[in-house]
């Protein structure tokens, strides 16, 4: 059976508008998705561990060497809106 | 005659270093191509004319000094993907279409320090997501063996103008089969190494524990040219692995006499088509006539893999793709505060299969569902891994299609997202397992499109599967060309 999803919750989690006809949608594409994807319950079985990385690496350091950062004015080029060499954005803290 | 753009690196590289061409007169031949077909194919979402034409007078002045490395003065083309400094990088996204990377990708890095010649960036699946080339913002890109037909994706740009001779090679980059699905659709050769071989610096992040660097070249022994130039480890990849830098054309001809190859049982099933086994079994056949021993072999969670994948990569993308907030690059659309800001910039930003595996992501990760998706996907992974060990133990080297069908007419499939991520049955195990895998043409199917064979072998032995595809490729004999290039001909 395909799956039931809440899709205003999932968007909201993800920071994504979404026009009413996208929601329908997605919540038949993503229900017959996610029955076809939930038959990894059928084999993964409590005694198999998990893999993250196929080939696990750990405490990968590089040598403390101090170099040059990017060019301020290269990265600052790329932002929708700049303000004395920082990243403006709308306000986050509400005034009392 | 053959002209110098659908010549061979190796072939190239011959004649540079004889003094028979230069590397001005082969980018000259690609840009004449690119401006006989690009307008019909659409390969590219970036040209960069001037500087192929600068870098490849610098790689004219470094051979006649007679210290050239072999991928010097070849032109090539990358994937949207991997960023270059100075030069726009979109992923084929809307929200990215005016992006210019402050800093170069290391696979660029180290193919400039050995003086490629780049012509330009090429189109893709949105963030590398789709197996066609439809997911694409600037459109798609069409397959030169039959124009109506897609070229496979996600690296359907690079696959395509390798194909046209718009590139005599390209690089890609492969989650789940995006090299070499592309690499089977339009008859090149699409290698994707183990992962973590090539640094992953500078490729935009799509799902990083599956994402490799790949290789779209016209024969396998350009394939070991270009990874020889940009393998081994770098420190700025915390996932690369320490594997010292070498020449990965060394054995290549030693043959597969006494090699075990297993062949897949699970991929000659159902969904399948009827030319694309053939032709892989007439492979298979050859192999056995070159002296290899041939066996059955079973991988009995491939099902699952696909189930798995369509969990742990649109997981992994949602936490990726949430640095696209409209603030330090890309699209903004505005709002009242910085929560609307970004979920008005996200919405109009992205396209519908990002959306759509940005939705998948979320929910297999939110509270409540992440043990019974996400978690158990990664316990399949263990599983996939498993299969793999095992078969190897009997085996040195796997075959099976690449994909279960030749090139589909362009939109066949994309209302129908579950019948797409059925395209990368076969390719999806490698990239869980983190194994080398290598799709060849095989022949053409009674379309006349370019069948593609897939070989796998156990990780860090690229050497073994370019040897193993080297032979198979001089007994298999391809020669045949898209119809594009014959009507350019006539």
């Amino acid at each position: 059976m395909p799956v039931e999803i809440d899709i205003d919750h999932v968007a909201r989690l993800a920071r994504l508008e979404l026009t009413a006809e996208e929601k329908e949608r997605l919540r038949a594409q993503l229900g017959l998705i996610l029955e076809h994807a939930a038959k990894v319950g059928e084999v993964a079985t409590d005694d198999v561990p998990p893999t993250a990385y196929a080939i696990p690496r750990a405490n990968v350091l590089r040598p403390d060497v101090r170099t040059e950062s990017l060019p301020l004015q290269d990265v600052l080029a790329n932002a929708p809106e700049v303000e004395d060499d920082r990243f403006k954005v709308p306000r986050i803290v509400e005034v009392e | 005659m053959t002209e110098l753009c659908d010549m061979t690196a190796t072939e190239l590289s011959a004649m540079l270093r004889a003094g028979q061409t230069s590397s001005a007169t082969i980018a000259a031949s690609c840009l004449e191509r690119i401006a006989a077909v690009e307008g019909r194919v659409k390969a590219f979402l970036a040209r960069t004319d001037d500087l192929a034409q600068a870098q490849a007078g610098s790689a004219d002045s470094r051979l006649s000094g007679g210290d050239a490395p072999a991928v010097a003065g070849i032109p090539l083309a990358l994937k949207d993907v991997l960023s270059t400094r100075g030069i726009t990088t979109t992923c084929g996204s809307k929200i990215l279409e005016t992006y210019v990377p402050p800093f170069d990708c290391t696979a660029w890095e180290r193919l400039q320090a050995d003086g490629a010649v780049l012509l330009g960036k090429t189109n893709c699946d949105e963030f590398a997501m789709g197996s066609s080339n439809e997911n694409s913002a600037f459109g798609p890109v069409h397959n030169p063996w039959d124009l109506d037909t897609v070229p496979g994706g996600s690296s359907g740009g690079s696959a395509a103008a390798v194909a046209a001779g718009e590139a005599v090679w390209a690089l890609g980059t492969d989650t789940g089969g995006s090299v070499r699905q592309p690499a089977s659709l339009c008859g090149v050769v699409g290698l994707k190494p183990t992962y973590g071989l090539i640094s992953r610096y500078g490729l935009i992040a799509f799902a990083s524990s599956l994402d490799t660097v790949g290789t779209f070249t016209r024969g396998v022994r350009d394939a070991a040219l270009l990874l020889t130039s940009i393998a081994g480890k770098d420190q700025m990849d915390a996932t690369s692995l320490d594997t010292p830098r070498r020449d990965y054309t060394e054995g290549l001809e030693q043959g597969v006499a006494g090699l075990k190859v297993g062949v897949v049982r699970e991929a000659f099933g159902e969904g399948v088509e009827p030319g694309v086994k053939a032709s892989v079994q007439a492979a298979v056949d050859r192999l056995e006539g070159l002296g290899a021993s041939i066996g059955e072999v079973s991988l009995p969670h491939t099902d699952y893999a696909l189930s798995a994948y369509y969990l742990i990569a649109p997981s992994e993308a949602s936490s990726n793709l949430a640095r696209y907030d409209g603030v330090r690059y890309g699209l903004r659309v505005p709002g009242s505060d910085s929560v609307e800001m970004m979920t008005r910039t996200r919405g109009a930003g992205f396209g519908p299969e990002v959306k759509r595996r940005i939705m998948l992501g979320t929910y297999a990760l939110s509270a409540g569902y992440y043990e019974a998706y996400y978690g158990q996907a990664q316990k399949v992974r263990t599983l996939i891994i498993r299969d793999y060990g095992a078969a190897f133990a009997d085996f040195d080297v796997l075959v099976s299609p690449t994909s279960p069908t030749t090139a589909f007419p362009i939109g066949a499939k994309v209302d129908d997202p579950l019948a797409m991520y059925l395209n990368d049955v076969f390719t999806i195990p490698a990239n869980l397992s983190g194994m080398p895998a290598i799709s060849i043409p095989s022949g053409l199917d009674d379309k006349g499109l370019p069948v593609g064979l897939q070989l796998t072998t156990p990780v860090l032995r690229e050497d073994l599967l370019l040897r193993a595809a080297f032979a198979l490729e001089q007994a298999i004999g391809f020669e045949a060309r898209p119809g594009l290039l014959a009507d350019l001909a006539a």
